[in-house]
């Protein structure tokens, strides 16, 4: 992988964020993927698998609560942080850069609702 | 095109926009009004006019411009899912290396990762290879493209109000009426009488000359002597407020930011030893110089830089001074986007819902005007400078410690944070305290930090 990308560089399955521990940041993939677990029960869940522009962590945004899953990556990636502050006080100014934030929590609650349907 | 009132325009399915100028702004413009006008359920076609081909190699293709992407606009593309390619990015900076002639220092991001961009706006100085490197300008205008924008190239050479639309006519012969143009045509004189033309209040921005020129070093040596990390000049040089060398892929790019900077400001500043020391020792840096320009950069904003129909973006209308002109561009040309397709087009939805983003910028440019008056005088007097260098070391070499200063010295440079944020902080009373105790000590001890 050329590493031009922005972002810090996680290596193969280093973690990005630990279920259970406080963050209040978004991260967005650079370049590379990761992978969601869920680790609340005895053997840990594979929730998701994301990728380049995908970004994870918005529950850290608009909860106080802790990380609900782990992330770690998925072979080399790079991703890169957004702020909780700057990311509040640019949407103050210009409310549409949540559109996207929208837009995929959308996607997410409808393949949430699909699953559980086929289960 | 319909009247929704006796003032307002809207645009309706079937309205065309023509972008004057392929630019960040013109693109971003394009990019968002695209955006939300499927997002809006509404149908419009946007036609990009440049007369530029940044596919060029040297002045041709480029856009004049010091190639950085900030930190605070690459955190904003990548919220709105526009992450850079690798290709477009030349280098990813990761921290600054501050030069004052009492010595030298590292700042590092504050958050320890790469966040800020070195590009090149065309397809890179005279003689380079161009190999698989794309031109920045380009990549956004691909972008565009992917959204449905149709790219034309051409030169328009006038523009003309119609009763329900403005005519513009290009050098290339064709004629095609629009409901909104939009000028995003940077400080290009003879494009911005197009708008006056249209527009006889519009009071086109202030400007001065700045100086940008690249350095064909290589790889290796750009690894070995300026690492990741983009040097910044404070010294006392006249008419030279700021001074920088960015790197790149092959090449290193300088940036002179000041009043009228000249040829011999120009040799001051190359041959002033914090400079000099930069290259490799007896390299004849003159010599491995491809490229150079004298670029107008905008110093205070455009006056009623829109009007029924069309409106001015980017560098045409309000930048942000000195810094983040990419940044200011996203800005406006957002602002610009949001009021064409949520509010309309007319002078008083520009006015009502446009204005107040060219206000902030203006306003913080104000404030920016004053902070480079103190830098002046800090650059001016070799004490004030050694208080501050040793005030950033400390702060950089131990852990846990308070960045005022670094953190200060990291969003003036980056141009990520608005001036009046960054002169807040310079109020916070620790802050002048540091400054202060910092400078006495070097006056009791006369010790140099280096």
């Amino acid at each position: 992988m050329k590493n031009k990308k922005l972002g810090r560089l996680y290596n193969d399955g280093e973690i990005v964020i630990k279920q259970g521990e406080q963050g209040d940041c978004l991260y967005v993939i650079q370049d590379g993927k990761v992978e969601i677990i869920d680790e609340s029960g005895e053997k840990e869940i594979r929730l998701a698998e994301l990728g380049e522009t995908e970004f994870f962590g918005e529950m850290g945004l608009f909860e106080k609560d802790v990380r609900s899953c782990t992330v770690r990556a998925l072979g080399d990636a790079k991703i890169m942080t957004i702020d909780k502050r700057n990311f509040y006080k640019t949407i103050q100014k210009d409310p549409t850069l949540a559109y996207r934030l929208l837009e995929k929590m959308s996607n997410r609650l409808r393949d949430t609702n699909k699953k559980l349907r086929n289960q | 095109m319909v009247y929704n009132n006796s003032e307002n325009l809207v645009l309706e399915d079937g309205s065309n926009i023509a972008v004057i100028g392929g630019g960040p702004a013109g693109s971003f413009f394009s990019y968002f009004a695209l955006e939300f006008s499927e997002r809006f359920g509404l149908e419009i076609n946007v036609d990009i006019i440049e007369a530029k081909d940044f596919n060029c190699i040297g002045p041709s293709g480029c856009n004049h411009c010091g190639g950085i992407v900030s930190e605070s606009l690459i955190q904003a593309l990548s919220a709105e899912g526009i992450v850079l390619p690798s290709n477009v990015i030349h280098r990813g900076i990761e921290s600054y290396t501050l030069h004052l002639e009492q010595g030298t220092t590292v700042i590092e991001t504050p958050v320890h990762e790469q966040r800020i961009a070195s590009m090149f706006r065309g397809s890179g100085p005279r003689g380079s290879t161009g190999d698989d490197e794309l031109s920045f300008d380009n990549y956004l205008l691909d972008l565009c493209r992917e959204k449905g924008a149709n790219i034309i190239s051409g030169r328009v050479i006038e523009a003309e109000n119609n009763n329900d639309g403005v005519i513009l006519k290009t050098k290339e012969g064709t004629e095609k009426k629009y409901d909104l143009v939009v000028g995003a045509v940077g400080l290009n004189l003879k494009a911005l009488q197009l708008f006056k033309n249209l527009s006889p209040s519009f009071k086109p921005p202030q400007t001065t000359k700045t100086h940008i020129c690249e350095f064909h070093l290589g790889e290796k040596i750009i690894d070995e002597y300026f690492g990741d990390s983009m040097h910044v000049f404070l010294l006392d040089l006249p008419n030279i407020k700021f001074g920088a060398l960015i790197p790149k892929g092959q090449y290193v790019t300088m940036v002179l930011l000041g009043s009228d900077i000249n040829k011999q400001i120009v040799s001051a500043f190359l041959n002033a030893k914090p400079v000099r020391d930069c290259f490799p020792a007896h390299m004849d840096i003159e010599s491995i110089m491809p490229c150079q320009c004298y670029p107008t950069i905008n110093v205070q904003g455009a006056k009623s830089a829109f009007g029924d129909r069309m409106i001015l973006i980017g560098d045409s209308a309000s930048s942000k001074l000195f810094k983040n002109g990419i940044g200011a561009a996203y800005i406006t040309a957002k602002a610009a986007a949001k009021t064409a397709i949520f509010e309309g087009v007319s002078e008083n939805d520009f006015r009502k819902h446009y204005q107040p983003a060219c206000s902030d910028l203006d306003r913080d440019n104000m404030v920016g005007k004053f902070i480079f008056t103190v830098t002046t005088i800090i650059q001016k007097s070799p004490l004030l400078k050694k208080g501050l260098l040793s005030m950033v070391i400390k702060e950089q070499t131990k852990a846990n410690h308070k960045r005022l200063m670094s953190s200060m010295l990291w969003d003036t440079f980056t141009g990520s944070a608005p001036y009046t944020d960054i002169l807040k902080r310079t109020l916070n009373p620790m802050f002048s305290i540091n400054f202060f105790g910092h400078t006495l000590k070097r006056i009791f001890n006369g010790s140099n930090n280096k």
